[in-house]
């Protein structure tokens, strides 16, 4: 560990994902799979691609395990953090340390300090989404576990990021806190002279693949943000029809109290659409553990990304600045000096790196939204699968007699 | 109770009657009575023809609706819907159906059928229209009279209705029914001049002591309870059925907005567009299919409805004497209410004491009303077993169609 951790941009692309769309960000807990059958074979599929990888992988993550902590201060959940690793990097082949979600913030800040050329992946809200009341519930816990578990894979996953130094620390160090309070993390050469970029140049022009990309996530996370509109909306909804579902269903029992032949169909239906009124609570509850998080991480993630742009905006504005200056200078210099030349080169390397993390992060996001989707459609499938059920089997029931007659 | 007077045109019949849930039961025992009731009739009122247009099978049918302007008895200019009925009968031989008899009728001259009906026959569960106003509506069903979707429904609620009458054993062969479907001119006069309007009263208080005698039968009590019940529960059941509609409604249609979002969202992605474009449309499929689903329901609706008016009816048959002297009386100081209530107490047992007297008749009616009643829940109990089975294929439908679109949906999914 130490040292210099940026690879050359040679080394960047022959890393580069773009063309595998097998990576599965291992982050990818389905979404919401109850039931094996109904998993789709193409999700299978992928996951089996992955550990059949032509690279090798050498190093997975995981994280597991929450368990809640009371202290006379203040009560807070730690997750376990398991780390298989072959790389020189790590001292041993495994860890297995403990974390809380200051503790991945801490990790995101520094990431983002000490790789700002990089694309940090997002953490969870750190506060509670309005709706989701208890912090300590079994729902809320189990949904940030799975993001921050994502978040690591993430960072897993990425050539450069997954050697940082900070993330070393964080996976294998047994008091986190007192690494924090050194701050002695060596900063990479990029990353210490993007830190001190002066501000308030202005840009020329953004490079048309920048300017790109900057729409493009411009109108991303505006859609985005209608599909977490209509998702909110929807569950609103159904929620809504159910309760009005748990009011139906018991009037067909009382109906039945009154009746003598028709009494055992008349229960029969109470007691279906009960059943259908569960499969609905369920897909409610999924639909708000499973799918809303993940929206609201891509809207976050492309926020962050954002600020990214325009921090390569910066170099590059800083760089055109110096160059101009040196060109009114009227010298008859051939040599361009070395100051100029250190900001055409940061400036290259961070337009290297930012373009290798989008092409990354388009495919991930690409595989990410085929899962969410599929899983929000098989939850649909769920339970009109569990309705059908219910009510096809009444049938028989509400026929008998007739027959018997 | 009153003796009707002997009325050539029109049988009053309280034969005792096995309960027949049948439609050609009403044939059999035509078929049965045909030799007594010539025997009763005076020669040349050709009420041979009546029994001969009986033995065939007959069918009826509520074709058509049409809206009309008139003006009705004030001249004031109106709009009403006019509703075409069709009699066929059915040859036994080879069962072609030849039209027989069409004419127009509107919902009034129904309600007016039925009045006359629940007053002759008082010991039959006479069958209820459909609704005058739509009630029980979810948001999006229109509450207006006009709209077809209600005249649709409407129709079909009246057709039910002729068919339950032409196969109930005894209603099936009275005479104003029978010109209800035949005589299209005259034969509101017709059924003002049985005088039933003014028998109604007279029925009523007859009707009332049977139920007031000193060991009332405890079947009647126990079956006013039952409909008291069976009429709330029912209330209740549509009440809650319209609201769970709303939202379902509500559901689906949000999902609309995926369609044009991803659709939206598609013009700026490279792989993923297509993917995303087709299983928007999906979802404009799934967000429209709610619209026939509901439609379909709503019959389920009509058919509990009916049982929920056949349950009123029961209800009103059994109210008490105190109701039924406010009605009478209205506004009165309470020595003027008290000196009436005497009197009628007074008539009412006299009229019990020709109850009694004419004990046998008596008796007679009872049994005839209660074989009409084990008719009607035998009816009842086969309708809503039906209704319940057609209830449960609605939902198995809509179950199967969700899956449908949503497999179709991730399958393009999986495709980005």
């Amino acid at each position: 560990v130490g040292g210099d951790s940026t690879p050359s941009p040679d080394l960047l692309m022959a890393r580069s994902f773009g063309d595998k769309d097998l990576i599965l960000p291992n982050g990818g807990t389905p979404a919401g799979t109850s039931s094996p059958a109904s998993s789709s074979s193409l999700l299978n599929r992928l996951q089996l691609d992955d550990d059949i990888d032509g690279e090798t992988r050498d190093l997975f993550v995981t994280v597991d395990d929450p368990k809640k902590h009371v202290c006379t201060m203040e009560t807070y959940i730690t997750y376990r953090i398991t780390t298989k690793s072959t790389r020189v990097e790590f001292d041993l082949p495994e860890y297995s340390v403990r974390r809380r979600y200051q503790d991945f913030d801490w990790l995101r800040s520094k990431l983002e300090e000490s790789q700002p050329t990089h694309l940090i992946p997002p953490l969870p809200e750190k506060f509670v989404v309005k709706g989701v009341v208890d912090r300590f519930s079994e729902e809320f816990v189990e949904t940030r576990r799975k993001a921050l578990d994502k978040f690591l894979k993430r960072i897993t996953d990425h050539p450069v990021l997954s050697f940082n130094e900070h993330f070393n620390v964080f996976l294998t160090a047994k008091d986190l806190n007192a690494y924090k309070k050194q701050g002695m993390a060596l900063l990479t050469r990029v990353g210490e002279s993007v830190k001190h970029v002066t501000g308030g140049y202005k840009l020329r022009s953004r490079p048309l693949e920048f300017a790109a990309i900057g729409d493009y996530l411009d109108t991303f996370a505006l859609k985005l943000g209608t599909i977490d509109r209509i998702a909110q909306r929807i569950i609103k909804e159904e929620i809504e029809y159910l309760v009005e579902l748990r009011e139906y269903g018991p009037v067909y029992s009382t109906w039945s109290a009154l009746e003598g032949e028709l009494a055992e169909p008349l229960e029969g239906v109470s007691a279906c659409i009960g059943n259908c009124s569960t499969a609905l609570e369920e897909l409610t509850d999924d639909m708000t553990e499973d799918f809303l998080p993940v929206l609201r991480e891509y809207i976050l993630y492309s926020d962050s990304m954002k600020s990214v742009l325009k921090k390569r905006d910066q170099v590059q504005a800083e760089y055109e600045a110096k160059l101009e200056a040196v060109a009114l200078r009227k010298e008859d210099r051939p040599k361009v000096p070395a100051d100029v030349e250190k900001c055409q080169d940061r400036m290259e390397c961070f337009n290297a790196d930012l373009k290798a993390d989008m092409e990354r992060w388009q495919n991930n996001k690409r595989q990410d939204f085929r899962q969410l989707l599929m899983g929000m459609a098989d939850k649909n499938i769920q339970y009109y699968e569990k309705c059908l059920t219910a009510w096809e089997s009444i049938i028989p029931l509400l026929q008998e007699k007739q027959e018997a007659k | 109770m009153e003796q009707a007077p002997r009325d050539p045109e029109r049988q009053l019949q309280p034969a005792p009657l096995e309960p027949l849930g049948h439609p050609d039961a009403g044939l059999q025992s035509a078929v049965g009575e045909e030799a007594e009731g010539a025997r009763d009739e005076s020669p040349g009122e050709g009420t041979m023809t009546e029994n001969n247009f009986w033995l065939k099978k007959i069918e009826i049918s509520v074709s058509e609706a049409e809206k009309r302007t008139g003006r009705n008895a004030m001249n004031m200019q109106e709009t009403y819907t006019a509703y075409l009925i069709e009699t066929r009968s059915v040859e036994h031989t080879d069962g072609q159906s030849v039209l027989t008899d069409s004419l127009w009728r509107r919902y009034s001259e129904f309600e007016l059928l039925r009045n006359y009906l629940l007053v002759y026959y008082p010991h039959i569960v006479v069958p209820p229209l459909p609704e005058k106003r739509a009630e029980f509506v979810w948001h999006k069903l229109s509450a207006d009279n006009m709209d077809p979707d209600f005249v649709e429904r409407r129709r079909i609620g009246l057709e039910n209705f002729l068919l339950r009458v032409a196969s109930h054993p005894i209603l099936c062969r009275d005479k104003i029914f029978y010109l209800f479907l035949t005589q299209e001119g005259n034969w509101k006069e017709t059924v003002n001049e049985t005088g039933f309007q003014l028998k109604a009263d007279s029925r009523l208080k007859a009707l009332n002591a049977t139920f007031r005698v000193k060991n009332p039968d405890k079947r009647f009590t126990e079956l006013k309870h039952y409909s008291d019940e069976l009429q709330s529960v029912i209330s209740h059941l549509l009440r809650v059925r319209a609201r769970v509609a709303d939202r379902l409604y509500g559901v689906y249609k949000v999902h609309g907005n995926y369609g044009r979002v991803f659709s939206e969202w598609s013009a700026i992605e490279k792989e993923m567009g297509d993917g995303l474009q087709s299983a928007g449309h999906h979802m404009d499929v799934y967000a429209s299919s709610i619209d026939d689903i509901l439609e379909d329901e709503e019959h389920y609706a009509d058919q509990l409805k009916e049982y929920l008016f056949y349950a009123e009816a029961l209800t009103v048959r059994t109210f008490s004497l105190k109701g039924m002297t406010t009605k009478l009386f209205g506004q009165e100081t309470p020595e003027q209410r008290e000196a009436r209530i005497k009197v009628l107490e007074e008539q009412i047992n006299e009229g019990e004491q020709q109850l009694k007297s004419k004990n046998l008749e008596g008796r007679e009616f009872v049994k005839n009303a209660w074989a009409d009643i084990e008719r009607f829940k035998e009816q009842k109990n086969h309708d809503l077993k039906e209704a319940l089975i057609s209830y449960a294929v609605m939902q198995i439908s809509m179950c199967k169609k969700g899956i449908q679109v949503w497999t179709n949906a991730k399958e393009c999914f999986s495709k980005m």
